[in-house]
């Protein structure tokens, strides 16, 4: 093992979700998280989720991360069943979730320390190679709190690919920050990706951002969560928020989205 | 510089005052001697070595039982906030134990254990288990979810999670919870030594309870002071650089 075999991608994964339900016993009663939900992913495809909020889209990745399990249904990465979490299905949330007792290395270097395989001087390598993707090899030795909220996903996307999965999920990892950070960020996601290959899905309330990011859109509605419509976005990359072409499909998205959700009011 | 300047003249003042309040004369010397009259006792126990003895042997009582008090209550207060069943049992337990002041197993442990060293050793550590047990319990409980989950997509499980995530992320507790035990244990163990002699040695509480048998005002206020700078020293020896560290790490505090 060298740190080159271990910088090297292994094949995106496939990602099969069938009829999958979920419910949540809550104070009010059972919340129907998810209904009878099946999705297929590509290799190296860029799918994202949306809807509004209590629509599920969360729950689907932390039952695709293994973090929760389904109560109906099956899910299934290249075949084989997820049972539970895993370093090759990764996660960032939408707080950072960086651990502030360790340092911007440290936290890049928590993944890794789990790949018994690897020395320590390979594990800074492969470290120091992803904050260098990010940006943010020079902050190394910073601590978390000096950190900006950009600068703090960036790295939680760092540690988030460390140990190389092969699927990333995401839960609205920019919604806590502001318009001109997310843009960069968006930028910088897209070149990562096109990098490093990975099967990413990619949950948001912000139909812009969806179709900025993501090979496909998925629409889900809240209350049973289920899913609505695709669409596929065949826009070249990279892509940039601000263009009129992506403003089209935003719109033609979001009317849908809000069909959706209409009728969904009125048949209440 | 400016808050040593500050400490140093807060002192000196402090010591005037008293040679002062000797120097009006309201109090006998015997009741309150003049601050030359204790120095010239603690001079003269430096000298014949009795204080160091003294400090030597309840500092070693003190760390014994601390560290035995440490290395139970860490382990178990993590387990109680893992675990319902045993924060229900054990948990409820500590918290009954820890409201007993601690120089109240002092009888016990010598019904128990006679008076010796092992009495000593388990007062220190009935002082200080309870309370680390109940602050890391606390800490570990009050950890937002979302490290552990974090660290469980990373691959991390089981041990791993609670060695590498649960327990420093309540490091802070911890510290705080190492801390009170501290007191704690410091102050039970001055407690156990000022009740009882052991024959196997003489710690400060004793030399304390010395001076107020042979009537030697010197000795009790010298050896008060020897206490309270132990104390100081302790705090900001053992646990300063912790807190300092936490603060730089979490960014909290100055």
């Amino acid at each position: 093992m060298t740190v080159t075999s271990e910088l090297e991608n292994p094949a995106p994964a496939k990602l099969a979700v069938e009829h999958v339900s979920k419910s949540f016993r809550t104070k009010r009663g059972t919340l129907q998280a998810l209904d009878d939900v099946s999705l297929s992913v590509e290799e190296g495809e860029f799918v994202c989720l949306v809807g509004p909020s209590g629509c599920g889209k969360s729950t689907l990745l932390n039952l695709v991360t293994g973090l929760d399990a389904p109560d109906q249904g099956t899910l299934s990465s290249d075949g084989v069943a997820i049972t539970r979490t895993g370093r090759e299905r990764g996660m960032m949330f939408q707080e950072h979730a960086l651990f502030p007792w360790l340092d911007v290395l440290g936290n890049v270097l928590f993944g890794l320390k789990l790949k018994p395989h690897l020395s320590k001087e390979e594990r800074l390598q492969v470290a120091k190679f992803y904050l260098e993707l990010v940006g943010l090899k020079a902050f190394m030795h910073a601590n978390i709190h000096e950190l900006s909220g950009g600068m703090k996903q960036r790295v939680a996307l760092a540690r988030a690919l460390a140990p190389n999965p092969r699927l990333l999920c995401m839960d609205e990892p920019f919604a806590a920050l502001d318009a001109m950070t997310r843009e960069h960020l968006y930028a910088d996601l897209q070149t990562i990706w096109s990098r490093r290959k990975k099967t990413i899905l990619f949950v948001t309330h912000n139909v812009r951002e969806a179709v900025c990011l993501g090979d496909r859109v998925v629409l889900f509605s809240p209350n049973p969560g289920r899913i609505r419509e695709e669409f596929r976005i065949d826009l070249p990359r990279p892509r940039d928020i601000n263009s009129v072409q992506l403003a089209e499909h935003a719109t033609r998205i979001t009317r849908a989205l809000k069909s959706h959700t209409e009728a969904m009011t009125t048949a209440e | 510089m400016k808050r040593i300047l500050h400490s140093t003249v807060f002192f000196i003042g402090l010591i005037l005052l008293w040679q002062a309040l000797v120097s009006a004369g309201l109090w006998s010397p015997v009741l309150l001697p003049p601050p030359g009259d204790v120095a010239h006792y603690l001079l003269k126990a430096v000298r014949d070595g009795s204080l160091f003895e003294a400090s030597l042997v309840t500092m070693g009582r003190l760390l014994a039982g601390y560290l035995i008090g440490c290395l139970l209550g860490l382990p178990l207060g993590l387990a109680c906030s893992r675990s319902q069943m045993l924060s229900d049992t054990v948990g409820v337990l500590a918290l009954g134990l820890q409201t007993l002041p601690s120089v109240c197993w002092v009888p016990l442990a010598l019904l128990w254990y006679g008076q010796s060293e092992t009495a000593m050793l388990f007062v220190v550590v009935m002082g200080t288990l309870w309370s680390v047990l109940i602050a890391v319990d606390n800490g570990a409980r009050s950890l937002p979810p979302i490290y552990v989950r974090a660290a469980r997509t990373m691959g991390s499980q089981g041990i791993h999670t609670l060695v590498k995530v649960i327990l420093p992320a309540s490091l802070p507790f911890v510290v705080s919870g190492m801390k009170q035990g501290w007191a704690f244990a410091w102050r039970s163990l001055m407690a156990a030594e000022i009740y009882v002699t052991i024959l196997t040695g003489y710690g400060l509480g004793h030399l304390l309870h010395f001076g107020r048998e042979l009537n030697d005002m010197n000795q009790v206020i010298g050896v008060m002071l020897v206490i309270v700078v132990i104390g100081l020293l302790a705090d900001k020896l053992l646990f300063a650089p912790w807190e300092q560290f936490l603060h730089r790490r979490w960014g909290t505090g100055r």
